[in-house]
């Protein structure tokens, strides 16, 4: 039917709707998931949350997005314009890259590469760029300040991330991410991982600048750090890249450790509930984790943060990934973990 | 194109240092501060307060107002805690006229000083606790500070600048079922700070934030003139309350609590231990209330009833007076002070024997608390920054005037 097109063309068709399919439901989900924090934590603090636009203010993101749209973009007298735009661009876009090897059920993925996680953990060091040139570009203290903190604070926290993805790739023997959930088919990682599984969720809240390590914007001491120059759009794709890093996070958070799209058991009804579904709900659940913690803790200060992320969990991580390993290589547990040879 | 280009001043030892405006329009300077901090990167070198942003000339205005119209700026001062400097400055007109309120109203203002405390404290905390990141004990605490500021307008009318102590008394009597409502809240509130405590007092990170920071030794706080829970965190057993008492606070039981280490985290736990303490004196003063008039019987200075001046000239032409002129006060001067929840918050009176006060010199008590920020600051962090404002508790209103 389509033989008229020639495959080349095709292809890209297919990968243009491939993309569409998954940066829709993305943005829909960013916007919904701040209409979610600001419900959660509104419980938390005896309040009500949105509830004017819509019904029990469901249409308060759309209303958010539009007042955001039609604001002036202001760029300040000596600010680096072309870096100024970037910025945003970068950050907004390296987010949504990282969703293509991210599986959503068995061959349910965009690009099944072998290395998906070292894609991923590329493609999230990467993120880092977007907020140092967006401190440089505006020409600010304040911004400046965040931005050297941002970068800082990613680094340090990027290893605690690597260690603890080494200990899940010893246990998986791959780097694929549909590998990695297969490999999790008798027992979840979390279960033989779990100070890694902790370890990995707080530098997750570090490497996507939440509560309580949200000091690049730390609105107590830098107003709201690197973005503090930003407006209208421009402010919009930062905030939307920061909750879709933050769904992403998530995401790689069940994937390595809540068994990706594999269900809770196989017994009775369970069974029938297809995989993507059981996929967003342990993201759901993550993401409430992130909330909560939000509600509860006060922000660290600089070099706290510092201190924990190399003295505390680089240690601990590194530790880990020894002791595993040689647990492996003696077969100390072979029969626990699925696929490890 | 170097971002850090802006203004850079030459620190003596030939580092560079950043200047950095921490203020007025900062979401952490405390209403209108303006900081400038000199940094050395991220560690605080030179601390400078500018204040005067909010100065409205509350002494000069007073000098040209009458007694009782001079009381409703002593709600504008420290907005936080109105009634306890209405406090202040009626217990020092009382002193220049030689009258004394009457019991029920001493008690009332025993009771009303106590709840501002509370009111006060629980801004303080929960905004120190957002100062340092924690958003969720704000909102709870404001739950309850809601209900306190609605005592307020049962009383007065209004929520926050009451104008409800006056010279001889207080304004009106107790609206019926009021007490009993205190009551009730006396008995949920300690379930609150409770609450807040499982937030606050043993977290790590609020712990981190907060030990060891902005550190005040005993002496050096007597020397930069501190009071209240600030001298008491830093181990100085000092309360106005106990050691000079007014109205009915001898009649009261109750502890001062005193910190040991003169640092944010001490000072947060005095200020929480005093909430209960305050707790225990509404307590008390709401079982010991005895019945009687609220005002002082002077026609002097005490306007006459509605009804008599339906029927009698002279109460009619009295009230014209008392309101016109007002009343004259004898010459002499005074010096009073209390326990404001900030402090001690003084009023230096001097009065001509006219109608207006001659002189009325206001000690607020979180002045000195800003003198002594570039000592508390220094050597600090810029995170620390707010976390040190927000220990001090200071409000705009006052230290401006």
């Amino acid at each position: 039917m389509l033989d008229w097109i020639p495959e080349e063309i095709l292809t890209f068709l297919i990968l243009c709707g491939q993309a569409f399919l998954i940066i829709i439901p993305l943005i829909l989900s960013v916007a919904y998931l701040v209409y979610a924090e600001r419900k959660v934590i509104a419980a938390m603090q005896l309040r009500k949350g949105p509830t004017v636009v819509g019904p029990f203010g469901l249409l308060q993101p759309i209303a958010d997005a539009l007042k955001l749209v039609h604001k002036e973009t202001i760029i300040p007298t000596k600010a680096n314009p072309l870096l100024y735009i970037i910025a945003p661009v970068l950050t907004f876009t390296l987010s949504l890259m990282a969703w293509a090897v991210i599986p959503w059920g068995e061959g349910l993925v965009m690009a099944d590469i072998n290395v998906g996680v070292l894609y991923l953990f590329a493609i999230s060091s990467l993120g880092v760029y977007g907020i140092i040139i967006a401190g440089w570009a505006s020409n600010s203290k304040y911004a400046f300040l965040g931005a050297l903190r941002s970068a800082a604070q990613m680094v340090s926290y990027e290893l605690a991330i690597g260690f603890a993805l080494i200990c899940v790739i010893l246990c998986a023997g791959s780097l694929n991410l549909s590998a990695i959930v297969e490999a999790q088919e008798k027992i979840w990682f979390v279960i033989p991982l779990f100070p890694m599984f902790v370890i990995f969720f707080i530098a997750t809240l570090a490497e996507t600048n939440r509560a309580p390590f949200d000091l690049p914007e730390a609105e107590a001491e830098l107003v709201a750090g690197y973005n503090v120059e930003y407006s209208s759009m421009s402010f919009g794709m930062f905030f939307l890249g920061e909750y879709a890093n933050m769904i992403l996070m998530s995401a790689m958070t069940s994937i390595f450790f809540l068994g990706g799209w594999l269900p809770l058991t196989s017994w009775g009804p369970f069974a029938y509930i297809p995989g993507f579904v059981w996929m967003a709900l342990k993201i759901a659940f993550v993401l409430f984790l992130f909330l909560w913690v939000r509600a509860t803790f006060p922000r660290y200060r600089y070099d706290q943060l510092m201190r924990i992320g190399w003295k505390v969990f680089l240690p601990i991580t590194l530790a880990y990934v020894v002791g595993l390993s040689f647990c492996i290589a003696y077969g100390v547990f072979p029969e626990t973990l699925g696929v490890i040879k | 194109m170097t971002p850090m280009s802006a203004p850079q001043t030459q620190a003596p030892e030939e580092r560079c240092t950043t200047t950095i405006n921490f203020g007025p329009q900062h979401p952490a300077a405390h209403g209108v501060l303006r900081l400038v901090l000199e940094m050395d990167g991220e560690v605080v070198t030179r601390a400078d307060p500018h204040i005067g942003l909010l100065h409205r000339g509350t002494e000069k205005l007073i000098e040209h107002k009458t007694y009782m119209q001079a009381m409703p700026y002593f709600d504008r001062l420290d907005y936080v805690s109105p009634m306890c400097q209405e406090h202040t400055f009626a217990l020092a007109t009382e002193k220049l006229l030689g009258i004394t309120a009457p019991l029920r109203a001493q008690y009332i203002r025993v009771l009303f000083s106590e709840i501002t405390r509370i009111l006060n404290h629980l801004l303080n905390i929960t905004t120190y606790a957002l100062d340092v990141g924690a958003m969720t004990p704000l909102l709870w605490g404001f739950e309850e500070r809601e209900k306190l500021v609605e005592f307020y307008e049962r009383v007065s009318g209004s929520r926050m600048h009451a104008n409800y102590f006056c010279p001889g008394g207080v304004m009106k009597d107790l609206p019926p079922g009021l007490l009993e409502d205190i009551s009730i809240f006396t008995e949920n509130f300690p379930t609150v700070l409770d609450d807040l405590e499982t937030l606050l007092t043993d977290n790590r990170i609020f712990k981190q934030r907060t030990v060891d920071i902005g550190v005040m030794r005993a002496d050096e706080a007597l020397d930069w003139g501190f009071s209240g829970p600030m001298l008491r965190a830093s181990g100085v057993p000092w309360d106005l309350r106990k050691s000079q008492p007014y109205d009915v606070y001898d009649q009261m039981i109750f502890d001062v609590p005193v910190g040991k280490t003169g640092d944010g985290y001490a000072r947060y736990l005095v200020r929480m231990a005093e909430m209960r303490e305050s707790l225990k004196i509404i307590e008390q003063a709401i079982a010991q209330m005895p019945e009687g008039p609220h005002l002082a019987d002077d026609p002097r200075i005490i306007p006459p009833k509605r009804t008599e001046m339906k029927t009698s000239m002279e109460a009619m032409i009295n009230h014209f007076k008392l309101y016109t002129e007002g009343y004259h006060v004898p010459a002499g001067q005074i010096y009073t002070a209390v326990e404001a929840p900030k402090g001690e918050f003084g009023v230096y009176l001097i009065s001509d024997g006219s109608n207006r006060p001659y002189r009325c010199k206001i000690r607020a008590s979180s002045y000195p608390y800003m003198q002594a920020f570039d000592h508390l600051a220094k050597g600090h962090q810029l995170a620390d920054v707010p976390s040190i404002l927000g220990s001090l508790d200071v409000v705009f209103g006052e230290i401006d005037r």
